[in-house]
């Protein structure tokens, strides 16, 4: 079982957390099956579920027993921000954040601690910063493919707040063969940023494309019109002939995959984000 | 007491009206649990909480209809995969594409994947308990059903089960089953597939019988003792050896070590001293750097990951040796990627010294020992067999034994009664599997698993690799897998068979199946090219595609090899699908040149990846064609423009579906781009 999943049904999941002592929630839960506490068994399940969930927060110890030798006035990405990866899956990257002071000086000592939607989890969840201001940690995607808004926090001297915010990307089946498809056909000219491994196309050609991450441009078209132009090129939107035709080349299912990828990684998102995906 | 229960003896059986009373209702409630137990299920409970939730949705209607046409208990009876699942009883929602957004579990929407769920179920991707009808005895329950739910960080294993070869869809099974033979764990291990042939390591660690020609004891010891600080992509795992015991073994390999002729070579030290930056740019003209890695300034390692890292290189092999290796590999190791460069004397002593200057002056500082004892030799055989260093490396009197370590070929399925985990970890496979990976030792001491040197990721793609291996995979009916490609062992015959050996033209060129991925499949060159281009080619590999950094090295070929290899290769790697001259080489109308040539740059608009007047085009995606006409057969550029993937499986150029006149005339212009030799020249 997942944490997203964990979270997601607070009631039923804190009794199924395998560190707590499982007779122990069994025997709690048990009195809601018998037919003679009818009236009550709301009751003593949300009861019972307290005095569990209690219990287990108090076994799983404080969230950390590290103090702060030091304190920064800002916190910056050093990498590790905007990977992709599959839902469920350890980022391939560490996740570093840098603690700075006023005078822009790696801040040694530092106490961050990351926090993230229903989900995520972070090892290690916070820390505090080497001789070189920096924190690493790894970070496990949730079970929903989604763009994932994560959070570091440190504090000032005067214990005030400091706040990054982070983005990394979790691709589901579908949206990850999309993911592999865009990177074998169409991130040499749709991507501009060149590797060592693959030079982009994309400043060599006359009309630039469309990179997958704009979403103001790619959130407007339908399903439709991205399938039409992927199948047929770009004249059967009255675009570009530099744009192939790929409908002989790929299938039906991974067109539709690579539209799945392109509507997640999509900036700003295709559908408003948060409300219904990211509470906890 | 006594007279309290006789009293409400009294009240309720006293009289028989009463009695009868109390006893029907007696009856009547243990009537009743049944029925009750029943409608206060869990499932029940989900099913209304999922009425309320599609209830205030736009599609309320069409959901309720669905929903209410297969309320109750739900199951999915699959007896050929031995499947019954009731997970659909309280997850709902998995077929209903509009509930896309839900978060809340068991709501969701099942996410896209190639199967349905009436094909296959729930439970042959996610493990846990089919047949239950509560939430504990489905996901949890290790009790009576041996596999809790799997965590959707392993959920790829599951495909792994059936599918043999690589998917598109699921990278960390690909990059875990690629770990298993590249790290070496098969070597040790025995993982046998359901068609009952073993996993095959593809690392091909270095013979140590005459190891004492190539490197030094001291450095040995130094890599024995931690092997990522010689080369941090080293995968030689770190034994954490006591010091006395890496001072044995290093004893033990060097005097166990046997001299072979031809394997060093005299380093005259009267010659000139060779410019650094000419050394560096000779191992960047040969390309080394194509499968070997430097670590730079900066700590990031760059290159190829086919031959070793070579950022300390001169703290390991001796002059002489690396003299040797780099005039001729196969004398040291016939088998090695490594292609014979025939390199003449003055490069051989600037790359040899370029070389032997990658040094880190700390590595050996403080590594002192002193000769070695025959005890200490003895000690370090002893030690040499127990840690079973001869599953890896050949070692002169030490044979590889069979099933060194536990076989794994079930591991996936194993039974948690048979594990003993560490106090306080989960008591489940996956995080038996990643904790024994990641630490071998921390469940024991005297365990003789190393400590591999691996991310997290690369931890989970291992346990997901490893978890795929189950039982249902080697029960499942034959009908239903999908089987990898067949290994090949193509060897191509006589004297150009021996010279493409010799080349390791195999490292990086596959043909029929066999070899590397990192350069074009040669399988069908004979029908492709043209000989005198591919003749010329052979002597002085020119670029294709300038945006490569990776390219095909000079072997500086004698004419009498190169044109050995260009008979063979033009007889032989011919496809039977056309005939080679079933098309003119020139003589094409020059109507027909001006439609291809309109064709390419409107219709088709090919400048887009490819080049063919550098003034113009600047497409830098495909090779360039500026010379086409004199490099490719005209017959495999119609038949390539018509389906490219017929022509290489995996070809990235799309299929334009082109009619007949439209690729002649393509063709056409395509064969009248001769190029102006001046380019030829200038490579």
């Amino acid at each position: 079982m997942t944490g997203a999943e964990k979270n997601a049904r607070p009631q039923r999941l804190k009794l199924n957390r395998s560190r707590c002592d499982y007779r122990s929630a069994e025997a709690l839960r048990h009195p809601r099956s018998g037919a003679t506490l009818i009236g009550h068994w709301r009751t003593l399940v949300a009861f019972s579920l307290i005095v569990v969930s209690a219990g287990c927060t108090h076994r799983s110890g404080p969230a950390s027993a590290l103090k702060a030798t030091g304190f920064g006035a800002a916190l910056v990405e050093s990498s590790g921000g905007k990977q992709i990866g599959a839902t469920g899956s350890v980022l391939a990257q560490p996740l570093v954040v840098q603690v700075n002071d006023e005078q822009g000086n790696a801040v040694t000592g530092a106490l961050v601690e990351f926090s993230g939607p229903a989900g995520v989890s972070f090892d290690p969840q916070s820390g505090v910063t080497d001789s070189s201001g920096q924190l690493s940690t790894n970070v496990t995607l949730g079970s929903m493919a989604f763009r994932y808004q994560l959070a570091a926090r440190t504090s000032t001297k005067a214990q005030k707040p400091v706040d990054l915010k982070i983005e990394e990307i979790a691709l589901g089946y579908q949206q990850m063969v999309g993911f592999q498809l865009d990177n074998k056909y169409c991130g040499r000219c749709h991507n501009p940023e060149s590797s060592a491994e693959r030079v982009s196309n994309y400043d060599n050609l006359e009309v630039k494309p469309h990179p997958f991450t704009e979403g103001d441009t790619l959130n407007k078209m339908t399903d439709a019109d991205l399938t039409a132009i992927i199948s047929h090129g770009g004249p059967a939107l009255n675009k570009s002939a530099l744009m192939p035709p790929y409908g002989y080349t790929l299938s039906k299912a991974e067109i539709e995959a690579l539209i799945a990828y392109i509507r997640l990684i999509s900036d700003p998102p295709q559908h408003a984000s948060g409300t219904v995906y990211a509470q906890k | 007491m006594k007279n309290t229960l006789s009293t409400l003896w009294q009240t309720l059986f006293g009289h028989p009206v009463s009695a009868f009373g109390v006893v029907s209702l007696l009856l009547l409630i243990s009537l009743a649990i049944a029925p009750a137990k029943n409608h206060f299920s869990e499932w029940r409970h989900y099913q209304k909480k999922y009425l309320s939730l599609i209830r205030g949705r736009g599609e309320a209607i069409t959901l309720e209809r669905r929903f209410h046409d297969h309320d109750g208990i739900q199951q999915i009876w699959l007896p050929q995969l031995g499947v019954v699942d009731r997970c659909t009883s309280c997850h709902v929602g998995l077929k209903e594409a509009s509930l896309a957004d839900v978060s809340v579990q068991p709501f969701r929407r099942h996410p896209v994947i190639p199967h349905t769920l009436d094909q296959y179920g729930c439970v042959m991707c996610h493990r846990g308990q089919g047949p239950a009808t509560t939430v504990e005895e489905a996901h949890s329950s290790t009790l009576a059903w041996e596999q809790p739910i799997l965590p959707s960080r392993y959920v790829q294993s599951s495909c792994g089960q059936c599918h043999r070869a690589p998917l598109t869809g699921t990278p960390q099974l690909n990059l875990g089953r690629n770990l298993l033979t590249r790290y070496g764990c098969v070597h040790c291990h025995i993982i046998k597939l359901p068609d009952g042939s073993a996993i095959q390591p593809t690392d091909d660690p270095p013979s140590l019988e005459h190891v004492a020609d190539k490197t030094s004891r001291e450095w040995i010891y130094a890599w024995l003792k931690d092997p990522q600080a010689y080369a941090v992509t080293a995968t030689m795992p770190n034994f954490k050896l006591s010091d006395p015991d890496a001072r044995d073994i290093s004893a033990f390999l060097i005097a166990n070590s046997t001299p072979i002729a031809g394997d060093t070579a005299p380093v005259t030290t009267n010659e000139k001293t060779p410019d650094p930056a000419e050394g560096a740019s000779l191992y960047g003209e040969s390309f080394c750097a194509s499968c070997h890695a430097v670590q730079n300034a900066a700590g990031n390692v760059v290159g190829g990951d086919i031959g070793p890292e070579l950022t300390r290189v001169g703290n390991k092999v001796k002059p002489e040796w690396l003299r040797a290796w780099l005039s001729n590999p196969r004398v040291y190791d016939p088998g090695t990627a490594m292609p014979h460069y025939r390199f003449t004397d003055p490069q051989l002593s600037l790359l040899t010294v370029f070389l032997g200057n990658k040094t880190d002056s700390d590595l050996l500082a403080n590594v002192h020992l002193d000769a070695a004892t025959p005890e200490q030799i003895a000690h370090g055989k002893r030690l040499v067999t127990e840690y079973g260093c001869a599953s890896c490396h050949e070692i002169n009197g030490i044979k590889k034994s069979d099933n060194f370590a536990p076989e794994l070929t079930r591991i996936g399925s194993k039974p948690l009664t048979q594990i003993i985990f560490l106090p306080g970890m989960t008591h489940a496979l996956p995080d038996y599997i990643a904790a024994k990976i990641r630490q071998p030792r921390s469940f024991g001491s005297a365990l003789k698993m190393p400590q591999f040197s691996l991310a997290p990721a690369q931890v989970d793609a291992l346990t997901t690799a490893l978890l795929s291996l189950t039982d249902r995979a080697h029960d499942l009916p034959m009908a239903l897998t999908v089987p990898s490609k067949p290994p090949s062992n193509y060897q191509p015959a006589g004297k150009a068979g021996k010279l493409m050996d010799d080349m390791a033209c195999f490292t990086c060129h596959a043909i029929n199946g066999r070899g590397g991925d990192l350069a074009p499949d040669l399988t069908w060159e004979g029908s492709s090219v043209q000989r005198a281009w591919l003749l010329a080619f052979l002597k002085n590999p020119g670029t294709l595609r300038p945006a490569l950094i990776r390219r095909m090295p000079r072997f500086n070929l004698s004419d009498d090899d190169a044109k050995e290899l260009t008979d063979y290769i033009m007889t032989v790697y011919q496809t039977p699908a056309f005939d080679r001259d079933s098309m003119p080489a020139s003589g094409y109308p020059p109507v027909q040149v001006e439609q291809g040539r309109q064709l390419f740059y409107s219709k088709y608009a090919c400048q887009s990846c490819h080049i063919v007047d550098t003034k113009v085009d600047k497409g830098y995606i495909g090779p360039s064609l500026t010379q086409v006409g004199s490099r490719l057969n005209a017959a495999w550029i119609y038949h390539w423009l018509k389906d490219p993937q017929a022509m290489r499986p995996g070809a990235i150029e799309p299929n334009r579906n082109m009619n007949d006149e439209d690729a002649r005339a393509l063709t056409a212009f395509l064969m009248t781009q001769k190029g102006t030799g001046k380019q030829e020249a200038k490579r």
